[in-house]
């Protein structure tokens, strides 16, 4: 009602200023938008940005639901409902993807979470600084290195002939394993090569719940003469509790969306039986073989899923925990 | 009593500290071993690295890998692209982020809230690779060095991260530069910009990782080989390479020699790749926290 009321009013200080309005708290719309028109001009850009490359292909979702023919553009295609989502839901590879996709997500998920909360906890009970920063240095660094870099030391330092994993299970009296060219050792490979990746920079977000723990609670504990495990166990921990739970609903979120570069790097013929997921099958299927309307249709699907497991585990924690994420 | 308490107490304590101390060494050495490996490899002797016998320093030290890493004309060209790249998308990046977030900051920005929410939809709602490459092509930014600039051009996330880093500072500063008849382009220039230095220094760390890492938009965007990204060169190089040795495995002896050619150039690639990040990541690491902390709070 009150915009209203500042819209119409607009109009008399446009054509005339000298009758401003003598209350001066209440300035028009008008005038307060010429008043940030610089602000808006410092928007220009992102607004720009975000319309044409974020804005834009959200609308062009619809060809999921339509026959996409480059010559009749996005809005003229043949609407044909729900066609590809039946026809991928009834495809051979439709159960072989999304297993694999959900078996190394869940995987990634459960094993890595436990880590960067366990690195925060150490570094936090260390008193050693110039350990402490060194480790932080060291444990970072990893999350700076390319993905194509970071498969291809794996596939080095995997090589059944001269890679150093090879050897060292070699001279503890093993034979060599190819665990590039295994199926069955694909989602260890890349949980783990994740685990040693990630796990620092994970960890930063914990460290700094850790830094927000109030010092007097670990007085008082000290004073009852509670011991550093009981005060991680019945302080450190519940104190970031909230964050990890937060972080865990945010993963969740994103169990369908695995990282595609690393599997797609990774992948060969020898482990497609259980590298090949949902986001490799899109670009496959999209990008090289020009399916749009199949392949968008799938991505919509996907992120459905992941939409809907969001939502499924943040209502759980709110019911358990009453934290969320909204 | 109270006195053996203490002491067993202190026992315990230190106790704790060295299993602390240790479990936090191995942790360091697991993340530092196999980048030190690359490095000591990549100067060691090949038929010494592949028989086993360079664990922790240099053995039968060589630069051949290196000498062929720099003769090679398509690392260099994909060296030279990458830097291109990084430096001008990472410049653009930050000015569009800093620019939208001070904007953002603003609480007498006209329709502040319809912004912010434009800004954070695209957070969890996207088009997804097809849509946005359909979108792409019809502007015929296909195979041009525009797209790897402009695709990207600003994150969502990262603008939040830098209003929250904007509200954060003292208004009155603003307030009083207003005062004395300075522009809102003088503000953000000569006030918040200067002030905005650790926020800066890690939107450039996390824009400029992005850039210099980009394999997957030069892969399905750019084909030209001169507009090529590093990482795509790296991967023809280091990963293509390794498939056709998997397929001739029945064959060990010529595995044996081409893993030893190229084994030699991979190690020295990879050190090569990976300098321009390990070079500036020192200067940032110290905003690290604070940038994260910020993009925590209010995510």
């Amino acid at each position: 009602m009150t915009k209203r009321f500042h819209k119409t009013e607009a109009v008399g200080t446009v054509t005339d200023k000298s009758r401003r309005k003598p209350v001066p708290k209440k300035k028009s719309a008008l005038s307060q938008i010429r008043k940030c028109w610089q602000l808006y001009v410092l928007l220009i850009p992102t607004v720009v940005y975000l319309f044409i490359f974020h804005y834009l292909p959200m609308a062009g979702i619809q060809i999921a639901f339509r026959d996409y023919k480059f010559s009749r553009g996005i809005w003229n295609s043949a609407w044909v409902g729900l066609k590809h989502f039946r026809t991928f839901f009834e495809s051979v590879q439709f159960g072989t993807l999304m297993m694999n996709t959900i078996k190394i997500s869940v995987y990634a998920l459960l094993l890595g979470f436990p880590f960067p909360i366990l690195l925060a906890l150490l570094l936090n009970e260390s008193r050693n600084v110039r350990l402490k920063k060194a480790v932080q240095t060291l444990t970072y660094a990893p999350y700076f290195i390319s993905t194509v870099v970071m498969v291809s030391m794996l596939s080095m330092f995997l090589s059944p002939s001269v890679g150093i994993v090879n050897r060292i299970i070699g001279f503890f009296g093993g034979t060599p394993y190819d665990f590039m060219g295994s199926a069955k050792a694909f989602r260890s490979v890349y949980v783990i090569s994740g685990i040693w990746q990630g796990t620092g920079w994970s960890s930063i977000i914990f460290i700094a719940a850790l830094a927000g723990i109030d010092p007097q609670l670990h007085e008082a504990a000290e004073i009852d003469g509670a011991s550093r495990l009981q005060r991680i166990w019945h302080i450190n921990l519940p104190g970031i509790l909230p964050t990890a739970v937060i972080v865990f609903i945010m993963n969740c979120g994103s169990i369908m969306s695995v990282g595609f570069e690393k599997v797609y790097l990774m992948q060969n013929s020898m482990n497609q039986s259980t590298s090949e997921i949902i986001a490799t099958y899109v670009y496959k299927m999209g990008i090289q073989k020009t399916q749009y309307s199949y392949t968008t249709a799938i991505g919509l699907f996907n992120s459905l899923i992941n939409l809907v497991l969001l939502l499924i585990v943040n209502h759980i924690s709110k019911k358990a925990s009453e934290i969320s994420i909204f | 009593m109270g006195r053996t308490r203490k002491i067993r107490e202190s026992l315990d304590n230190r106790i704790f500290d060295g299993v602390v101390t240790i479990l936090l060494t191995i942790c360091g050495l697991a993340a530092l071993y196999p980048l030190l490996f690359v490095v000591v490899a990549s100067i060691s002797d090949p038929v010494r690295v592949n028989s086993g016998d360079v664990w922790l320093y240099p053995v039968g030290f060589q630069l051949d890998g290196y000498l062929q890493v720099f003769r090679n004309k398509w690392i260099f060209v994909g060296y030279r692209n990458s830097l291109i790249y990084t430096i001008l998308g990472t410049f653009l990046n930050v000015l569009v982020t800093i620019m939208a977030g001070y904007a953002l900051s603003r609480k007498d920005l006209y329709g502040r809230k319809i912004f912010s929410w434009f800004i954070a939809i695209p957070m969890w709602f996207g088009g997804g690779l097809i849509p946005t490459y359909i979108v792409v092509n019809s502007l015929h930014l296909i195979n041009t060095p525009v797209v790897l600039l402009v695709l990207g051009l600003v994150s969502s996330f990262n603008i939040i991260i830098c209003r929250t880093f904007i509200s954060s500072l003292p208004y009155e500063l603003q307030e009083s530069a207003k005062m004395d008849g300075c522009s809102d382009f003088g503000i953000l220039w000569k006030i918040v910009m200067p002030l905005s230095k650790p926020i800066i220094a890690v939107l450039c760390l996390y824009y400029a990782v992005g850039h210099w890492n980009d394999y997957f938009s030069a892969m399905i965007y750019v084909s030209d080989k001169n507009l090529q990204t590093l990482q795509v060169f790296l991967r023809e190089i280091l990963l293509l390479n390794q498939n056709i040795d998997l397929e001739t495995i029945e064959d060990p002896a010529v595995v044996a020699l081409k893993l030893q050619m190229a084994q030699v150039m991979k190690y020295s690639l990879i050190v090569v790749a990976s300098v321009p990040l390990l070079i500036a990541y020192p200067f940032v690491q110290k905003f690290f926290v604070k940038g994260v902390m910020i993009g925590s709070v209010k995510g």
